[in-house]
């Protein structure tokens, strides 16, 4: 059967079981959009800015962990998605970016909106791909999405130029794909699992410090039986968190810059440290030299390049985590079975428990008739859902309070920028996730800067039915920055007073939202009631504490013990 | 210390500022780069020497093998290899130093591959260290031009 290219596009992206993608129209992808109605199991969200788009695309990536897509049209459109290319990438999430392209003939001669958009992504995706011959469109699009969520997950674009778009083969959709430079090694070696089995049934004081993927692995089930059977206490990064439950005896907290007291101590004082599917950024070490010194390191990840990158590891294993943890889970049983056992880490255990006790996370109470604390208002969240919903969050303070206040439990839960920290993230991939599951409750944790970054996408938000709700934590200014100039740069606040702000109920109203305001803490929990019991897309404006900080805090450059704590 | 790699990779549009890219990205070094068609269609081969400690080297062949064009990455330093490069020098040669650069040619057992009337354009082969001792030699009568192919390098048979 002869298609045209952009029917080919269409048809396959249905083979690839998308069932919606998140899109711009432009001159360059008029032919598609032109076949999409043509398409009535592909649902097309129609975005505001292409920024929107990509974020939606990552967004419901990361709370369905299939692959996300995104379709742009050349130049501007393409651009646009950079930023949230980037930040796909980064956090290593699945998605497939579709841009439009000038006809071939024109290519490399400045036509208009031609941009070189396979040259400024290619140190931000997994692949990329210019597409110049019909014939290989089907056979890309196959290749795209098994790189986008095979191995370390990824961003992949494809570039197809408009003339191919018009252009007709025979399409026959491949089954498979090989590629001789791609072939991700996923197995574990046996000798390497009895050899980290061994380790864990000697060590005293035992750390398991999970990332994200342990998430985008599956892995989440077979690190909490580990932790569980074993008594392991586990620690993990903004980007592991909701792989292990919050609520569990062995939990420790997140660690890193603004990590909890007793995991930045367990980390320190670990004579054994499971990292899977971590990468040791700066926010989670520390100063290197002074990280974890005590600890045998074993490191788990299916990114060889990952490994021994900042940190020396003593037992690198390039493996999928989950496949890795299930067959340590198995060698655990194994030796138990033998008789040699496990021994508890009792002692280990009451110390971690006591750093738990000791300095748990907390902030100075608001005084009576004070200031709304904006950790209260996270903390009112979990409460009030139970835990029960899909939290995204903006980049700053809110960020972080909403990582720390929240208790996630379930893997896929939380939808955060970890690795670029892109302010305007949140609500755009909170419309993603609540596309992908519309009966779930949704929450955006904003902060008053990031959210004016993609406010745009309310239109979409309303106009879809997305019933997102935007929780802004409006502390007046972009308070990350200003704790910083606060600590570090003497009280100067220069550019960080948002002084000049909407009016967030008016504009949620104005977009055809529903817009709240709280300012009194005793009208908090009713509030945020009221707005998640509303069948639309809220703000939920509320006023809290413009100088309040996020602590602990390890200053940037410092061990992971030199914690400033409240 | 200085690393000699070779580098299969597909050879399409774009590979080399993959590759490229992936070392001014990350802030390694190349020394030289040399690529070039081999027997099997489509696939080339890129020779680059670069230099940094162990654990840079190991980051750089990861990050290389990690690129979904690349298909292979040796390392050669880590194997006996034979090395060559290839440089074409122009050097000043008046009637009076004529003779004692061609007997500096016929030490270096290098060509004299293009002759002008106050200029000899020489072509020699061979390790660095003997294309930088001729540079040496050379530079006193003055030289104009070079242009050097970088090393390529291959694995030798008696290991
Ligand atoms: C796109 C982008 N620009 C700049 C920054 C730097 N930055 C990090 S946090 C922050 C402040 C964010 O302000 P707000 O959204 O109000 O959050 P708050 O910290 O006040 O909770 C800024 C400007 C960033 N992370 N992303
Ligand atoms: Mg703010």
């Amino acid at each position: 059967m002869e298609l045209t290219g952009a029917q080919i596009l269409l048809e396959s992206l249905g083979r690839e079981g998308v069932d919606v993608f998140f899109g711009f129209p432009g001159g360059a992808v008029i032919d598609i959009y032109h076949q999409i109605p043509n398409y009535p199991n592909l649902k097309h969200v129609l975005v505001r800015h292409e920024q929107g788009a990509i974020h939606m695309a990552d967004g419901y990536a990361r709370a369905t962990g299939k692959v996300g897509v995104c379709l742009v049209t050349s130049g501007p459109g393409a651009t646009n998605t950079v930023t949230g290319i980037a930040t796909a990438y980064m956090d290593s999430i699945p998605v497939v970016i579709i841009t439009g392209q000038v006809p071939t003939p024109l290519i490399g001669n400045d036509a208009f909106q031609e941009v070189d958009i396979v040259g400024i992504t290619r140190p931000c995706t997994k692949h990329n791909y210019l597409v110049k011959d019909i014939t290989k469109l089907a056979k890309t699009i196959k290749e795209a999405f098994f790189l986008a969520q095979s191995g370390r997950p990824g961003p992949v674009l494809i570039d197809l130029p408009k003339d191919l778009q018009q252009q007709k083969c025979v399409y026959s959709y491949p089954k498979k794909v090989s590629m001789r430079g791609y072939n991700p090694h996923y197995d574990p070696n046996v000798k390497q699992v009895r050899k980290v089995a061994e380790l864990l049934c000697k060590a005293k004081h035992p750390v398991i410090y999970a990332g994200g993927g342990v998430i985008s692995s599956g892995a989440s089930k077979e690190v909490t039986k580990l932790a569980q059977t074993y008594g392991v206490p586990v620690t993990a990064t903004l980007m592991g968190l909701g792989c292990f439950p919050g609520d569990d005896p062995m939990w420790l907290g997140m660690l890193g810059m603004h990590g909890t007291y007793a995991a930045n101590h367990s980390i320190s004082n670990a004579d054994l440290i499971l990292a899977v599917g971590a990468r040791f950024d700066d926010r989670v070490t520390g100063k290197l030299s002074e990280f974890a010194t005590k600890a045998t390191m074993v490191h788990i990840d299916i990114d060889p390049t990952s490994i021994q990158k900042n940190v020396h590891v003593h037992v690198p294993i390039v493996a999928d985590c989950r496949l890795f943890m299930e067959a340590l889970n198995k060698e655990m049983a194994a030796i138990v079975e033998e008789g040699e056992g496990c021994p508890p880490k009792t002692k280990w255990l009451e110390q971690t428990a006591e750093w738990k006790a000791k300095h748990p996370l907390k902030y100075k109470p608001a005084a009576k008739g004070g200031m709304i604390k904006p950790q209260s208002v996270v903390e009112a969240i979990d409460k009030i859902t139970k835990g029960d919903c899909i939290i995204a969050t903006e980049v700053g303070q809110n960020q972080m309070w909403a990582a720390q206040f929240f208790n996630y439990k379930l893997p896929r839960t939380l939808l955060t920028s970890g690795g670029l920290g892109t302010m305007g993230y949140g609500f755009p991939a909170a419309i993603g996730a609540q596309a992908a599951f519309p009966e779930k409750l949704v929450i955006d944790v904003a902060g008053d800067g990031s959210i004016q970054m993609c406010i745009q996408e309310l239109a979409t938000a309303v106009c879809y039915n997305l019933p997102v709700k935007i929780v802004i934590l409006n502390n007046g200014y972009l308070g990350m920055v200003r704790q910083w100039q606060e600590l570090f740069y003497e009280k100067n606040y220069c550019n960080t007073c948002m002084d000049v702000a909407p009016d967030f109920v008016k504009l949620a109203e104005a977009y055809g939202a529903a817009g709240f305001r709280v300012t009194q803490a005793k009208d908090l929990e009713a509030t945020l009631k009221e707005a998640f019991a509303t069948p639309k897309p809220c703000i939920v404006d509320v006023v809290v504490d413009p100088e309040e900080n996020v602590y602990p805090m390890v200053p940037a450059g410092k061990s992971l013990t030199e914690m400033i704590l409240v | 210390m200085r690393h000699i790699l070779s580098i299969l990779v597909e050879n399409e549009p774009g590979v080399l500022s993959r590759v490229s890219g992936l070392f001014s990205g990350r802030g390694f070094n190349i020394e030289t780069l040399n690529v070039a068609p081999t027997l099997e269609d489509g696939v080339s081969i890129m020779t680059i020497s670069t230099v940094g400690d162990e654990q840079i080297i190991e980051q750089i062949i990861k990050q290389l093998r990690k690129l979904v064009t690349v298909i292979k990455v040796v390392d050669l330093t880590e194997v006996k290899n034979v090395e060559r490069e290839m440089m074409l020098l122009k050097v000043s040669a008046e009637e009076g130093k004529r003779a004692e650069i061609l007997r500096i040619v016929d030490v270096f057992r290098c060509k004299v591959v293009d002759v002008g009337f106050d200029e000899l354009t020489i072509e020699i082969t061979g390790t660095q260290d003997k294309l930088t001792a001729l540079i040496n030699l050379m530079q006193r009568f003055g030289i104009k031009e070079i242009a050097r192919t970088g090393a390529v390098a291959m694995r030798r048979s008696m290991q």
